[in-house]
């Protein structure tokens, strides 16, 4: 039963953090509210349109491309991170070619404009 | 593990060179044509030594990493015939993608990517190695398809080559889940020995009924052919030769691997789907063929035509059939990258140059093209003294021999009627003058031509000695053990 | 309890879902959608046989799947966008200038 008592605390440390902040939080604020702190962009940027009006572009799309492969790969880096001690210099070295097949095409996509909003 | 890398250090250095190629092509940008092209062929060379050196230092019999790869005589014929038709390509594509403007430098790396995909397609003997070799060809040559991007042809082509391609792959891979499921291994050899020893159940059978749906497909088979004549027709013309050939082979290496060697146990219940099949291919892409004023098309159809005979040497199955299918791949390969060559040669406005009547009165204003075109055409159409008439041949032989007589008479009254539509070009370019009005004239593309020249020479030397040839293919498949 | 039966006829819907929707559908977003289906319905197959057989391979072989998925998406989403800048259209029957 010992063994539960750091999940135990873990729990209500979990939910504790976020409670205590949001308390703290309302002391602190100033709680004045104008239309422009209400605009989607609490920043202070000018909004050109509504949202639903217009689609998206298909730039959209080719920034989603990019996040898409470069997140899968993470799928391969889980596994032998779980699995680090086990795999040792081997694993290790191959993660670091694989990461680095990963970087050629990072450095191709960056040169070559992709990250770039033309 | 050191004889592991040693296995697979060609692929190794090719994925290396083409990511080199392609960071090099990022540097330079669009004027080093002549630089890229040559470090690619160079690349491609340096990796035919390596997969000399490494078949030498390695045991053909052997396996490795953990039994998924080999490097048999099987693999190192298909391997060397792939490098040679990218570097074919890459010659081929030179003057083109110079003229056509557009960057070298991923167009080159992605043929390379496609070939380090075939070579490792010719290698698994696991079916999850063959179908990731599998899906890095499929995906290089998706893109390759719609390189030119100010057509909208060969936007079109990649659109409908992407589709078709991932429903096939799609389909080949829940074949695959299937089989893993009947059997719990996706390891060829051990698949022969489980399906060997127990009746396979209705899931296995359905699995290797949508395996073969998917190999068919690859090789562009009827009824899963659909997709050909668009994708050849818009994609660029080096890559529409490559297409034709490179991942056709490849699909032919493993379905020759998986089907030959893992699935034997099974070969009642396929055989007659795959054998009805060819006979549909080779009729129908014939029969298509004839009607076509696109060479293109054409020549779409007449791939069709061709994958369907060489299917005729997987049915006959065996050593016999085996190698026969090595041979027909390699005579192919050098008739097809030739004829392509012409198209692009007679392409010099726009799309032009792909019409039938384009190649009206050629004999007289090109006396030397002209003939090697006839070359090609009657090595397609299986005339002797040309490779094409040999590569037939072999294949017939090996059918008739394993009982298969109605499909070898189905293949050569089909060859028969493929003979109209090549002699019609060569009719064409010998009795007809052109109109007049703006004659279709070669373009001045010297890598082009030695390519053309090459192939050409090779078609009439494997075709009058065919003997070292077939003995090769004799004794890389000699030892068929193909697991 | 979820058995393997139970998987399968899932992941058999999702293939058909997927091979029907690619046949009748002419929005290439939604074709790219199917080709997910299908390669997501082979992945269900693998984990529940890998699950059933007491076999690692299969998981093994999905995460692989997984990654080639994703490249597959990109390269579509790649085609349909040099499409849009070509053609103003993702819809797959208005990009036909060749016979077929």
């Amino acid at each position: 039963m010992n063994a539960y008592i750091p999940v135990l605390l873990f729990i209500v440390i979990a939910i504790a953090f976020p409670l205590i902040t949001f308390v703290f939080a309302w002391i602190l604020r100033a709680g004045r509210y104008d239309p422009i702190k209400l605009e989607p962009y609490e920043c202070g940027n000018p909004i050109t349109s509504e949202a639903h009006d217009y689609r998206f572009s298909v730039r959209y799309y080719l920034i989603a491309v990019l996040f898409v492969v470069f997140d899968v790969e993470t799928v391969f880096l889980f596994p032998w991170a779980v699995m680090f001690r086990k795999l040792a210099l081997f694993g290790f070295v191959e993660m670091l070619v694989f990461i680095g097949i990963l970087v050629v095409g990072y450095v191709y996509a960056w040169r070559r404009g992709a990250l770039q909003w033309v | 593990m050191r004889a592991d890398l040693i296995a697979l250090l060609p692929e190794l250095m090719l994925a290396t060179l083409a990511m080199a190629v392609l960071l090099a092509g990022l540097a330079s940008g669009k004027a080093r044509h002549g630089l890229l092209g040559a470090g690619a062929v160079l690349a491609l060379a340096a990796t035919g030594v390596t997969l000399w050196l490494a078949a030498g230092a390695t045991d053909p019999g052997a396996h490795f990493f953990s039994g998924m790869f080999v490097l048999d005589h099987f693999a190192i014929f298909f391997k060397a015939l792939f490098l040679l038709t990218a570097a074919l390509v890459v010659l081929l594509s030179h003057d083109y993608l110079k003229r056509n403007d557009y960057r070298p430098g991923e167009y080159l790396a992605l043929v390379m990517f496609a070939t380090v995909g075939m070579m490792t397609m010719a290698s698994g003997v696991n079916l999850a190695v063959i179908y990731v070799g599998l899906e890095l060809m499929a995906l290089s040559t998706y893109i390759l398809a719609g390189y030119f991007r100010r057509e909208v042809k060969s936007h079109e082509a990649a659109a409908k080559y992407f589709v078709l391609g991932a429903m096939s792959s799609g389909i080949l891979l829940y074949g695959l889940s299937l089989i893993y499921g009947a059997t719990g291994t996706l390891d060829l050899a051990t698949l022969a020995r489980v399906l060997a020893s127990a009746k396979p159940g209705p899931s296995a059978l359905v699995g290797v009924a949508l395996l073969a749906c998917g190999f068919l497909f690859k090789v562009a088979a009827v009824p899963f052919h659909v997709w050909t004549p668009d994708v050849y027709e818009g994609a660029p013309t080096p890559i529409t030769a490559f297409m034709s050939v490179g991942p056709k082979a490849a699909a032919f290496a493993m379905f020759l691997r998986v089907f030959i060697g893992g699935l034997a146990p099974l070969a009642a219940s396929w055989i007659w789907l795959v054998g009805v099949a060819a006979a549909l291919t080779m009729i129908w892409g014939n029969v298509a063929a004839l009607t076509q004023d696109n060479v293109k098309r054409m020549l779409a159809y007449s791939s069709i035509a061709h994958a369907g005979y060489a299917l005729v040497g997987l049915v006959a199955g065996g050593p016999a059939g085996v190698n026969s299918v090595l041979f027909y791949m390699l005579v192919y390969t050098v008739t097809n990258i030739g004829a392509f060559g012409f198209v692009i040669l007679l392409e010099s406005r726009g799309y032009a140059g792909e019409t039938v009547a384009d190649y009206a009165g050629l004999a007289r204003r090109h006396p030397a093209a002209a003939f090697g075109m006839l070359l090609f055409m009657l090595s397609l159409g299986g005339i002797p003294p040309t490779a094409g008439f040999m590569g037939k041949l072999y294949l017939f032989a090996a059918a008739v021999n394993a009982g298969y007589v109605w499909l070898v008479v189905v293949a050569v009254l089909m060859s028969a009627v493929s003979l109209y539509y090549y002699l019609r070009i060569v009719l064409q370019m010998y009795l007809r003058e052109g109109d007049g009005a703006e004659p279709a004239t070669l373009v001045a593309a010297p890598w082009t031509e030695r390519v053309i020249w090459a192939c050409g020479v090779a078609v009439l030397v494997i075709g009058l000695l065919p003997a070292p040839f077939l003995a090769a293919a004799r004794a890389m498949a000699g030892a068929v053990g193909l697991l | 309890m979820i058995s393997t039966a139970h998987v399968l006829v899932l992941s058999l819907a999702l293939f058909t879902l997927g091979v029907v929707g690619m046949a009748v559908r002419r929005n290439f977003i939604t074709v790219l959608m199917c080709v997910e289906l299908i390669l997501n319905a082979a992945n269900l197959n693998f984990i529940a046989f890998s699950r059933q057989l007491g076999d690692l391979t299969g998981q093994v072989f999905a995460v692989f799947v997984i990654t080639i998925a994703a490249a597959e998406a990109a390269i579509g989403l790649g085609i349909i966008v040099a499409l849009v800048r070509l053609k103003q259209t993702v819809n797959l029957d208005q990009v036909n200038v060749m016979e077929g």
